[in-house]
């Protein structure tokens, strides 16, 4: 970063620390802070979508569309997160390159489970194998996105079920009377009211969120975690910088980011809960 | 909503191959002199030398990825990328379900190290080892009490705090630890022999980048080359071919 | 049956009795039953003891900050800020980090008849250090679970206790901390399951599972390394926790009704899942 790191070994205690800090490991550690952001501004939406379409689906009329809706929103909390992250990832991207194998290779007839290998055709994976790098990154960072969307997305199920049926019945039966049809009660009557009943459900949603975010790292992603332990470690003088054990000083530098991303999620989630009137 | 989730999908299944010879190389870096994430964030070590030499050899275009070391078989053989060049030493266990090339270093001795004060004896005490690893396996055989950790940086943070009496681990990942640590660290006992030798990973299904790779590591062997990136690595004493 | 020698095996496994070598090769289906099931006695027990010593200490700090003691409530509300704005998973770090280096030292203790030694050693194994951030952790929870419920019990109630002229101590036991529990207990069995799935956290963050004892996702991610296939350990595990959070709520179901039992019937309220997580 500054001219004089060329040779770390004899700079002051402060010119250490200022190159220590800005060499490109850690311009990686910081870039992951940012990594943390947008998972979680990418996410939010995304589980937000599936909690309305499980919580629609569990009113639905079709049994089948009812039985899966609340399979799904009760057995996804049923189960520690981290559990579901250590299988689901795999099982997407699985189900994704077997059935690309099956639409791009159809002439291939061997199974593509031959022992515990998992053989796709190399046109059917996904990314493929010669492409950069960043293609493979972005692709493992849409699995934990979807991952944790379909995780939190079950708890978003309950708010919104939850909210849907706080929304006053004389107000639905209004709707009726006009002759809305269901579609049309759902878009303009239900969806509508059910905000405001599901926003603090869906503040203490976002701060689960948040804190779930360290386990990123189970996923197979660098994240704030991974760098954290990567840095902190011990360094012998193969490195450039060698230090003892630090982690605990990353740790806390986690722990410290981790508090300032809540405190300001609530003060925001706070004003924006005395804009809208809750009813209770 | 509707028309970016069918654009998504359709992208997910139209997506057309540019060239097939990428060859993705799966390495912890964690494991220094074998391998790690050095200053500027790229993997480095002996491995990635080895590892580009061959590639360049067998005329391979190679990719390299990081894998964290508890999930660096299941991501192999699902296909996350073709092969572990990791330091990961050659067993009849891990050949069951996957398969080595020729070895590309002799079989490495493992070594038990203490604080340098102790004068007890490193199989009756609690020693670390990394999870899942030979010397894991070793440890709980042996007698001792085991006590397993995810980083083979974590076993030695925990021998420096007084957690643990010794570490198992490879000789040449503790010798320069040893020597940096000022007289703190001694090994203990002699040598251990465990395992066939460090070899490259690949599925059984690939036999031949399994062969490609065979035949790239017999030609550094007898040109020599292989045993100049072991001297430049692991010093004066390792063992070459 | 052969599941009946595994269980001989290792249905203990996980705290120390049984067969010393785990399975390494022909992992059968029984093996990885029997040995998670093994596992979930650490959760369980986890799980137990952060819970009860919690529960006692949230009523405790959420009366002090009730009755907005000056200084010892805002050291409260500071200690509830870090524990419930950061993750539990960062927390297990620092802690672990932290205990590591404490000096390591002997207390004397003494009991009368005999003499215990209390080691600050042991708060780096994961049976006390573990069980010591989850119970800081679930009562800090616990703790705006109760605080909030206490808010909102209406000031009249407390006022006739006072008309009674019933000390505040009575006051306190019949009244407010009743009412209290009964208005926050759906949030608190929300409580109790989220903490019963974090113990899951416990060998996976930092601390370190000792002659290869762990809990329940420890044997579950050692089948899935030894078997390389995830579909058959993490399903199993998953069957476990989702029998047992049915248990859990179970259990808070019947402690409700006898909260509830002197209550008019329309005001008698049943838990309601996850509507408001407080989590």
């Amino acid at each position: 970063m500054f001219e004089y790191c060329a040779d770390p070994d004899i700079l002051s205690t402060f010119e250490w620390f200022s190159c220590y800090l800005t060499n490109g490991k850690h311009l990686l550690f910081y870039k992951s802070f940012g990594l943390v952001l947008l998972l979680l501004i990418i996410t939010a939406p995304l589980a937000i979508l599936l909690g309305l379409l499980a919580a629609v689906g569990v009113k639905s009329k079709i049994f089948l569309l009812r039985l899966f809706s609340k399979a799904y929103a009760n057995i996804v909390r049923g189960i520690p997160d981290i559990i579901f992250f250590l299988f689901i990832p795999i099982t997407i991207d699985q189900l994704i390159e077997f059935s690309r194998h099956k639409i791009k290779c159809p002439e291939i007839t061997d199974s593509v489970w031959q022992g515990s290998d998992f053989i796709v055709c190399s046109a059917a994976k996904l990314p493929l194998n010669s492409d950069p790098q960043w293609i493979h990154d972005i692709y493992g960072f849409l699995l934990a996105v979807l991952s944790f969307a379909i995780v939190y997305g079950a708890f978003a199920a309950n708010t919104f079920y939850g909210a849907m049926n706080s929304v006053p019945p004389s107000q639905i039966e209004t709707g009726k009377s006009f002759g809305m049809s269901r579609k049309q009660l759902y878009l303009s009557v239900i969806f509508p009211q059910m905000w405001r009943y599901a926003l603090p459900g869906l503040s203490n949603l976002w701060m689960l969120l948040i804190k779930s975010t360290p386990l990123l790292f189970l996923l197979g992603i660098q994240d704030v975690v991974y760098w954290a332990r990567e840095l902190g470690g011990s360094k012998t003088s193969i490195f450039q910088y060698p230090h003892p054990d630090w982690r605990v000083w990353y740790f806390l530098s986690l722990l410290v980011f981790y508090l300032l991303l809540t405190k300001i999620s609530e003060l925001i989630l706070n004003r924006l809960s005395k804009k809208i009137y809750i009813p209770i | 909503m509707k028309k970016i989730l069918y654009t998504a999908i359709l992208l997910a299944f139209i997506y057309v191959p540019a060239n097939a010879d990428t060859v993705r190389m799966g390495t912890e870096g964690a494991y220094p002199p074998y391998n790690f994430i050095n200053d500027n964030g790229e993997i480095d070590g002996f491995e990635r030398d080895l590892g580009d030499e061959l590639c360049d050899r067998a005329g391979l275009d190679c990719e390299w990825v990081q894998n964290d070391w508890d999930s660096i078989i299941p991501n192999l053989v699902s296909g996350n990328y073709d092969t572990i060049i990791a330091g990961m030493s050659i067993t009849a266990e891990r050949d069951e379900v996957i398969d080595f090339t020729q070895n590309y270093l002799q079989p490495d001795p493992s070594a038990y190290i203490t604080t340098g004060d102790g004068n007890k004896a490193a199989y009756i005490g609690v020693v670390a080892a990394q999870t899942a690893t030979i010397q894991a396996s070793h440890v709980a055989e042996s007698g001792a009490i085991l006590a397993e950790f995810a980083t083979p940086d974590e076993t030695i943070s925990a021998l420096r705090n007084g957690e643990v009496e010794a570490v198992m681990a490879d000789k040449s990942f503790l010798a320069p630890i040893v020597a940096e640590s000022n007289g703190g660290l001694k090994f203990i006992g002699g040598d251990v022999y465990i395992g066939g030798g460090v070899g490259m990973g690949i599925r059984e299904s690939d036999s031949d980048l399994k062969d490609t790779f065979d035949a790239a590591i017999d030609s550094m062997k007898a040109d020599g080359s292989l045993n100049t990136l072991i001297e430049k690595w692991f010093g004066d004493e390792a063992s070459l071919f | 049956m052969i599941c009946e020698t595994t269980l001989d095996l290792y249905a203990l496994r996980s705290i120390g009795i049984g067969e010393k070598l785990l399975p390494k090769s022909d992992i059968t289906l029984c093996e990885q039953f029997v040995l998670i099931g093994s596992g979930i006695i650490w959760n369980l027990y986890f799980c137990i003891i952060a819970l009860c010593l919690g529960f006692m200490f949230a009523i405790f700090t959420a009366i002090i900050r009730f009755n907005r003691y000056k200084y010892l409530s805002k050291i409260i509300d500071i200690y509830v800020f870090i524990f419930r704005g950061s993750p539990l998973f960062i927390q297990f770090f620092c802690a672990y980090e932290i205990f590591v280096l404490l000096p390591k030292i002997g207390f004397d203790i003494n009991l009368l008849f005999t003499t215990v030694t209390i080691e600050t050693s042991w708060l780096t194994k994961a049976w006390l250090g573990a069980v010591f951030v989850l119970f800081l952790n679930t009562t800090a929870y616990s703790s705006e679970i109760f605080y909030g419920a206490l808010k909102s019990i209406p000031k009249h109630d407390i006022e006739a206790a006072d008309a009674f002229g019933l000390s505040t101590k009575r006051k306190y036991r019949k009244i407010i901390i009743p009412t209290m529990l009964r208005n926050s207990w759906s949030s608190y069995t929300n409580e109790a399951i989220f903490l019963f799935h974090a113990t899951t956290l416990v060998f996976f963050s930092s601390f370190p599972a000792w002659r290869q004892s762990g809990d329940a996702l420890y044997y579950a991610s050692y089948f899935a390394d030894k078997t390389f296939n995830p579909f058959i350990p993490y399903p199993i595990i998953a069957i476990y926790f989702i029998s047992i959070t049915l248990l859990i709520i179970l259990i808070f179901k019947i402690i409700n009704v006898y909260f509830t039992k002197h209550l008019p019937k329309d005001r008698k309220k049943p838990i309601k899942l996850f509507a408001n997580m407080v989590r």
